[in-house]
């Protein structure tokens, strides 16, 4: 089965920043590990929110928004995809992404098959 | 048939087609010499038959691989026991815990919607709908059917004994049902899984509470433990739970479930031990970090020390508006002569209760106090 982890977490705080670069390296090998785990099909780190553009079509004319910016304190930071047997598997591997534990959370969605 | 067919709808289907199968032939041609494997070989083949119909729609590929599977096992008479996989898939962490409850009452007890409902005072449609959207969950989110490896057992046995002391503690006050369920799932868990001094020790503990089910209720009204006619004790049940113990202490590092029990144990004995009850509640206490089990401990000091140095230990405990500490304060006041506090008590404990048994055993301690 295919399963997407969405990494959520917070934008805000600047706990990053008091980290030393070599706890921000460590924990950067971390994301890079679970790129390379065989089950991972893919995955990326995404822009800040502040970045965001909203597109709707309203009676076929596009409406282009700038944001939504975050109203939560979590916003979505980045995600993997990836192939497991079954969900254990891939909470296993969602449990070992750092944001899980750094005041972050991981949804884990299975992904509709066709 | 769960675990073979995979999918909890399709099974459940298929055991009902067996069962009516089972009606028509078995008055004709006489019940066959091991029903419960007829039953199963039934429901696989209608089972069977329905997706091959279905396969001819070229539905589903996951049903075809079941199917493969099924025609290469179909001689086998001997079925294992899939229990056990069944109860870790309906108490996954990835459902909610209602919804773990309702599932283990379903799948494992053979309990009806309807009663389940009932036993969680919820509507019928409501419970329904609970269990239609985790038997969905289970098939979308890809739960698997089996008992986790090693690494993930701890953590999930932990969540398939509270679930099933859980079902125990629903059926502890009112309805005996659900814990005679529990008790039978108890068992059931403690034969499939021999190896787990915890599992033993949820058992014993279960059925040394439900030992006293009978002799805890007087004319409506609660009896404590010490009061209790000890003939209405189930003797059975007792020394079934003792031995359920003893092979959980035999196995070693005994848990909460084990301590729990020791201490249920020890206050069925003729001369209660309540030193060591203190220790064992030391202990509990150390490990679960919960003030309610504080509140045990204090009330066993009580006992041992006297009532003083068990006030003073319930004077430092923080659990605000629980009912069962108002109670305990209000017992041990009454008993050092300090009929004002204890009224005073008593009555706060009234105000927080609604169980009628529990209601009519405080109002009458009041009547007592009452000059």
């Amino acid at each position: 089965m295919n399963y997407i982890l969405l990494i959520y977490g917070s934008e805000s705080g600047d706990s990053w920043g008091q980290l030393s670069e070599a706890e921000q390296q460590a924990i950067l090998n971390e994301y890079w590990a679970i790129s390379e785990l065989p089950e991972t099909q893919g995955g990326a780190q995404l822009q800040p929110s502040a970045t965001a553009t909203t597109v709707r079509v309203d009676n076929g004319r596009t409406l282009t928004t700038d944001g939504p910016f975050a109203e939560t304190k979590e916003v979505l930071g980045g995600y993997y995809l990836v192939e497991a047997d079954d969900i254990d598997k891939a909470l296993e591997i969602a449990a070992r992404i750092p944001a899980a534990r750094l005041g972050g959370s991981v949804e884990v969605r299975p992904l509709v098959e066709r | 048939m769960i675990g073979f067919l995979g999918d909890f709808d399709r099974a459940e289907e298929a055991a009902q087609e067996a069962f009516a199968v089972a009606a028509e032939r078995w008055p004709r041609d006489g019940v066959p010499a091991n029903p419960g494997a007829w039953l199963t070989t039934t429901a696989r083949n209608r089972a069977i038959d329905r997706i091959r119909r279905e396969r001819v729609l070229a539905r589903k590929t996951r049903e075809l691989e079941v199917q493969e599977a099924a025609e290469e096992s179909m001689d086998d008479t001997v079925f294992p026991d899939e229990r056990l996989e069944l109860i870790f898939t309906c108490c996954h962490p990835a459902l909610a815990l209602d919804a773990q409850v309702a599932l283990t009452l379903r799948t494992l007890g053979g309990l009806s919607t309807e009663s389940i409902a009932r036993a969680f005072l919820v509507p019928e449609p409501t419970m329904a709908q609970r269990l239609v959207r985790a038997k969905r969950k289970i098939t979308a989110a890809g739960i698997p059917f089996r008992v986790p490896p090693d690494h993930l057992l701890p953590e999930r046995l932990a969540a398939v004994l509270a679930v099933v002391y859980l079902i125990f503690n629903e059926g502890y006050g009112a309805g005996a049902e659900l814990a005679s369920e529990a008790i039978r799932l108890g068992r059931a868990l403690s034969v499939l899984m021999p190896d787990e001094a915890e599992v033993h020790g949820l058992l014993a503990l279960m059925l040394l509470h439900e030992s006293r089910r009978d002799a805890r209720l007087r004319d409506g009204a609660l009896v404590l433990l010490t009061d209790q006619d000890r003939s209405r004790w189930d003797v059975a049940a007792i020394a079934e739970g003792r031995s359920a113990l003893d092979r959980a202490l035999a196995l070693g590092r005994p848990g909460p479930y084990v301590i729990q029990a020791a201490i249920a144990a020890l206050h069925t004995e003729d001369e209660v031990d309540w030193r060591q009850i203190v220790a064992l509640y030391t202990e509990l206490a150390r490990r679960t970090g919960s003030p309610v089990v504080e509140l045990n401990r204090a009330v066993a000091v009580a006992e041992a020390d006297g009532p003083a140095a068990g006030l003073t230990l319930l004077e430092g405990l923080d659990l605000p508006g629980y009912r069962y500490l108002d109670s305990a304060r209000a017992d041990l006041l009454r008993r050092l002569g300090r009929v004002d506090e204890a009224l005073a008590a008593y009555n706060r404990a009234l105000a927080h209760t609604t169980a009628a048994h529990e209601r009519a055993f405080l109002e009458r301690r009041l009547a007592e106090l009452q000059p």
